[in-house]
């Protein structure tokens, strides 16, 4: 019997449940409180620092020898730009951190904060992009004269041939505003001084631990070994937590010039200010299309806010240079042209949050279709139909290759669970009653498990992608196994435990995942992009099915049969043609104590493996029906669907919650969550009262249909799904809504989709059609 | 900063004698003085839930509430919910129906729907939802937070010693 498949309860929760967790905040204990004193404003010079007479309180000039963050990446229009720690010269975001303090509590520490006075000539803040592309503009950086930090081009030959053939073009421009993560637990670090060793170790809420580790080594000069890096229970990170943030290098600094143990524990405000953005991009696009809706053609201007700064590891480029390299998703057209820029400004940098550009991308395709359909008069289900991919492997103008799929048939399953004949009529009679009901799709592609192939094609200077296991049963027959991935809150220990067990024949609950401690793990990527289920996944299969060899060697030799008829399963090496057993227990012993007898195995049970895949891409379709209140502009989500695939489950409870928490966070981004800066470059949502993540009552229940595909793609058969949610939810809302709102004749191309941008619609349009 | 005052409180029916400025709120309290750290700050502005624990068997923000405030009173935290190794319904249903993820959120909503299910056992649907509505979870959309309280509360209702026998 398989431990796939199964939904088994997770075993990461007996701890958590009972409040035994140990999140950052819970270990700092005895650490000194540490406070950062921010900037008030987006632009300007810092003339000086006012420090109080008393008090630990450390700026920029402080930091000897302390070099800056400068992500690099290898592309001939991409622009570095250097983060110092703390900010030197000059602010270039409301939020940044200009000095430190250091406290014996934290509430003497913000007391302290409050006394450093910085003194700034505030400087016109460049802050969206008309601002920051418009002539004359100022530069955000004095390197990047044009506030473009990366620009990326591209442009099949037969692009104008397409447009001037097409029956039908459709231009769209579409915005997204600027998104949080906002993990319920904030940013925060733990830094232990071992006076012993020299060295220091920081616990960090962090989703990329090896990664910060060189990060924080790299700009403070020193070996790698004199740290150690600990995420332990991560309270969420969606992005927010994977890259290298000044805080970070600034507390172990602390740690060592005082030589003693520092927290710092990011309050809500703090992380709205200054963790990172996300989203804020405005797609420009015209669609050639046939007219019997083939889509020929795209021509694409992609602009994305990258804020003041670019993040480490992966650079402002991850999203400009997906958003150019995705935006083709699941349809199957041959020419293509875009140009995608990263644009910076005075604000908060952006970071990979959940789905990085695709939610866009997905929200300006999917408008795309439903357009085109109206104009061509072509049902919106039959235009994608018309147009889906549904040959593999599949090759993207972009040259992405596609695996297996059913990105067809996860559509018709969700019109199917819609009901769409039943809901039309419903519809009408809803409207004659004058009320607003809408039915909207949206299809997309997930590119997930991708290793360094993908990342290196994108020019970058780190390369992450491959996962390292290592994996061990020990002489009792229990297993460990230490890997990079980093998981938080993903349930993965679990998925990975069941997918061990099953290598061999062990249950799941012998079964050890060891992770987010540097010290105790080989050296990875941690766990961001729906990576880790394929690639670390992979590794542990292929470094259990090595530990396996050995074991059945092993109990073959004790039972004196060949090792190709031994199975392992129920915890027992099985002899099946001499119908003989032994407890795997015994057999993990005697490969240990008695390996003099097994010179086939060697000693001991322990394998390495590295899985270092080309990627492999999910499916999925959301269908909505919503309920649009035309008096107040507000939005009800009737019934959410999802059919998707992303190849075999290996636990269905944990992959459906992805999914229920990846909707959520989409269906805030189409009607809810929204950062707004004012054109000072002050951030006027800096709370969780005027930012407004969903709470129960605003979300639907979510169906969810599964289809499985075989692909070759990944070993474990296993696809990523850690971000589809967020990625199609938010098309399928802003159909749906478009869809309801047919009868005024509105169109909708910003999200989020708040009651006051639709009642701005509504009224327009009334305008319109009485004047 | 003003001078310390002596607090006792008691917590999950055990005294802790604290000594905290009038400013500590009952969260910080909790979590650095007594060393009960399974009730979780997420905000500090009273929104998001985290830090709910019971104070005389009501949902309280403890990030809002001053730790002088509760002397006296009775404070329950997720700490004091399982019986020893035996889970509270609440969390084995939280464990079956995986209504947790990172399990930040988590103490809050179940000291939450411990206040509500105790006071109200046989609340609504709509009603539970209602009250849920007041706590943040950024993991799981709620789906399965919701699903695992109908879950305990039934759980709740069928242990409950029927007072007509
Ligand atoms: S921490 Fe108290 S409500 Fe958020
Ligand atoms: S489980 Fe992560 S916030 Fe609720």
């Amino acid at each position: 019997m398989s431990w796939i498949g199964r939904s088994l309860p997770r075993l990461e929760d007996p701890s958590l449940l009972k409040g035994q967790g140990r999140y950052v905040a819970d270990l700092a204990r005895g650490a000194a409180a540490v406070k950062f004193v921010r900037s008030p404003l987006a632009a300007g010079a810092i003339l000086g620092i006012e420090k109080p007479d008393d008090g630990l309180v450390f700026t920029a000039d402080d930091l000897v020898g302390v070099k800056a963050i400068r992500p690099l990446l290898h592309r001939p229009d991409y622009v570095p730009v250097s983060q110092p720690v703390l900010a030197k010269d000059r602010v270039v975001f409301c939020g940044q951190a200009v000095a430190v303090v250091v406290a014996d509590d934290q509430g003497l520490a913000e007391d302290l904060a409050e006394q450093v006075f910085v003194d700034i000539e505030p400087e016109d803040a460049v802050v969206d992009f008309a601002q920051a592309l418009g002539e004359g503009a100022r530069a955000v950086h004095p390197e990047a004269p044009g506030n473009v930090l990366v620009e990326g081009n591209i442009r099949t030959p037969g692009v104008d041939a397409a447009f001037a053939a097409a029956a039908e073009v459709v231009a769209l421009e579409l915005r997204s505003g600027r998104q949080t993560a906002m993990p319920l637990e904030a940013r925060g670090g733990v830094a232990r001084f071992d006076p012993l060793a020299g060295r220091v170790t920081l616990y960090a809420s962090v989703q990329m631990p090896h990664m910060l580790r060189t990060g924080i080594a790299d700009v403070l000069g020193f070996p790698e070994s004199d740290l150690r890096v600990v995420a332990p229970d991560v309270g969420g990170g969606f992005g927010q937590k994977m890259s290298l943030f000044p805080e970070y290098v600034v507390l172990v600094w602390l740690a060592r010039h005082l030589q003693r143990d520092v927290a710092w524990l990011e309050d809500r405000r703090e992380n709205f200010l200054a963790a990172a953005h996300s989203r804020d991009q405005v797609f420009k696009v015209r669609g050639a299309f046939a007219a019997d809706g083939t889509l020929l053609a795209i021509d694409a201007d992609l602009k994305s806010n990258v804020g003041a700064f670019s993040c480490y590891p992966v650079t402002c480029g991850v999203e400009p240079l997906m958003g150019l390299a995705e935006l083709p998703g699941p349809y199957r057209f041959s020419e293509y042209a875009a140009r995608s820029r990263g644009v910076t400004t005075n604000t908060c940098m952006m970071a990979p949050y959940r789905g990085v550009a695709r939610p866009m991308l997905t929200l300006t395709m999917e408008r795309m279709m439903d357009v085109a359909a109206r104009r061509l008069g072509i049902d919106p289900v039959e235009i994608r139909r018309r147009n889906l991919i549904e040959t593999f492997p599949h090759r993207s103008p972009t040259g992405l290759v596609y695996d297996e799929g059913s990105y067809g048939e996860t559509m018709e399953l969700a019109v199917k669970a819609l009901d769409l004949p039943t809901f039309r009529r419903r519809q009408a009679e809803a409207r004659a009653a004058g009320r607003y009901l809408g039915a909207g799709f949206s299809v997309f592609s997930e590119r997930t498990g991708y290793g360094t192939p993908a990342y290196a094609a994108r020019g970058m200077d780190i390369v992450p992608g491959y996962e390292l296991v290592n994996l061990a049963m020990d002489p009792s027959g229990f297993v460990e196994a230490r890997i990079g991935a980093s998981p938080h809150g993903q349930g993965l220990k679990t998925s990975l435990a069941q997918l061990i067990a099953d290598e061999l024949g062990v249950p799941p609950t012998k079964v050890r995942i060891i992770a987010g401690d540097t010290d105790a793990t080989p050296y990875g990527w941690g766990t961001f992009a729906s990576r880790s289920m394929v690639i670390a996944g992979g590794a542990c299969k292929i470094a259990a099915g090595k530990v396996a060899e050995r074991l059945k060697s092993v109990a073959a030799a004790m039972m004196h049969v060949e090792p190709e008829t031994i199975r392992l399963a129920d915890d027992l090496a099985y002899a099946e043609a001499s119908n003989q057993t032994l407890p795997i227990g015994e057999v993990a012993r005697a490969a240990y104590h008695q390996s003099h007898r097994f010179p086939q195995a060697g000693p001991g049970l322990q394998e390495q493996a590295l899985y270092d895949p080309a990627g492999t891409f999910s499916n999925a379709c959301h269908a909505c029906i919503v309920e649009v209140d035309v008096e107040t502009g507000g939005v009800k989500i009737e019934r959410f669907v999802v059919a998707e695939d992303a190849g075999i489950l290996i636990n269905p409870m944990i992959v459906d919650g992805q999914i229920h928490g990846g909707v959520a966070q989409g269906i805030a981004n189409a009607l809810f969550e929204e950062l707004v800066y004012d054109e000072t470059g002050n951030l006027l949502t800096a709370s969780l009262a005027d930012y407004l993540p969903p709470t129960i009552a605003e979300m639907p229940s979510i169906e969810i249909e599964h289809l499985v595909t075989y692909s070759e793609a990944t070993i474990t058969r296993a696809k990523g799904v850690g971000e589809g949610g967020t990625i199609g939810a938010p098309a399928a809302v802003i159909n749906a809504i478009v869809d309801a709102l047919s009868p005024f004749g509105i169109d909708l191309f910003e999200i989020p989709a708040t009651p006051q941008r639709i009642r701005d619609l509504i009224r327009n349009a009334e305008r319109t059609s009485h004047g | 900063m003003a001078d310390k005052r002596a607090v006792t409180l008691n917590v999950n029916g055990k005294d802790y004698r604290i000594t905290v400025e009038p400013r500590r709120t009952l969260a910080d309290a909790l979590r650095d003085d007594c060393g009960l750290t399974g009730t979780h700050i997420g905000c500090e502005h009273g929104v998001c839930g985290a830090c709910t624990v019971l104070v005389d068997n009501r949902p309280v923000r403890s990030c809002l509430m001053f730790a002088v405030q509760a002397e006296g009173r009775n404070v329950r935290t997720v700490e004091g919910l399982a019986n020893g190794e035996e889970l509270h319904p609440l969390q084995k249903a939280f464990w079956e129906k995986h209504g947790l993820q990172c399990g930040f959120c988590t103490p809050g909503f179940l000291m939450l729907a411990t206040g509500i299910l105790e006071a109200e056992p046989d609340i609504s649907d709509e009603d539970l939802r209602d009250v849920l509505s007041s706590n943040l979870c950024r993991c799981t959309g709620y789906q399965n937070i919701i699903k695992a309280v109908r879950a305990a509360a039934s759980e709740m209702r069928a242990c409950q010693p029927s007072a007509s026998l």
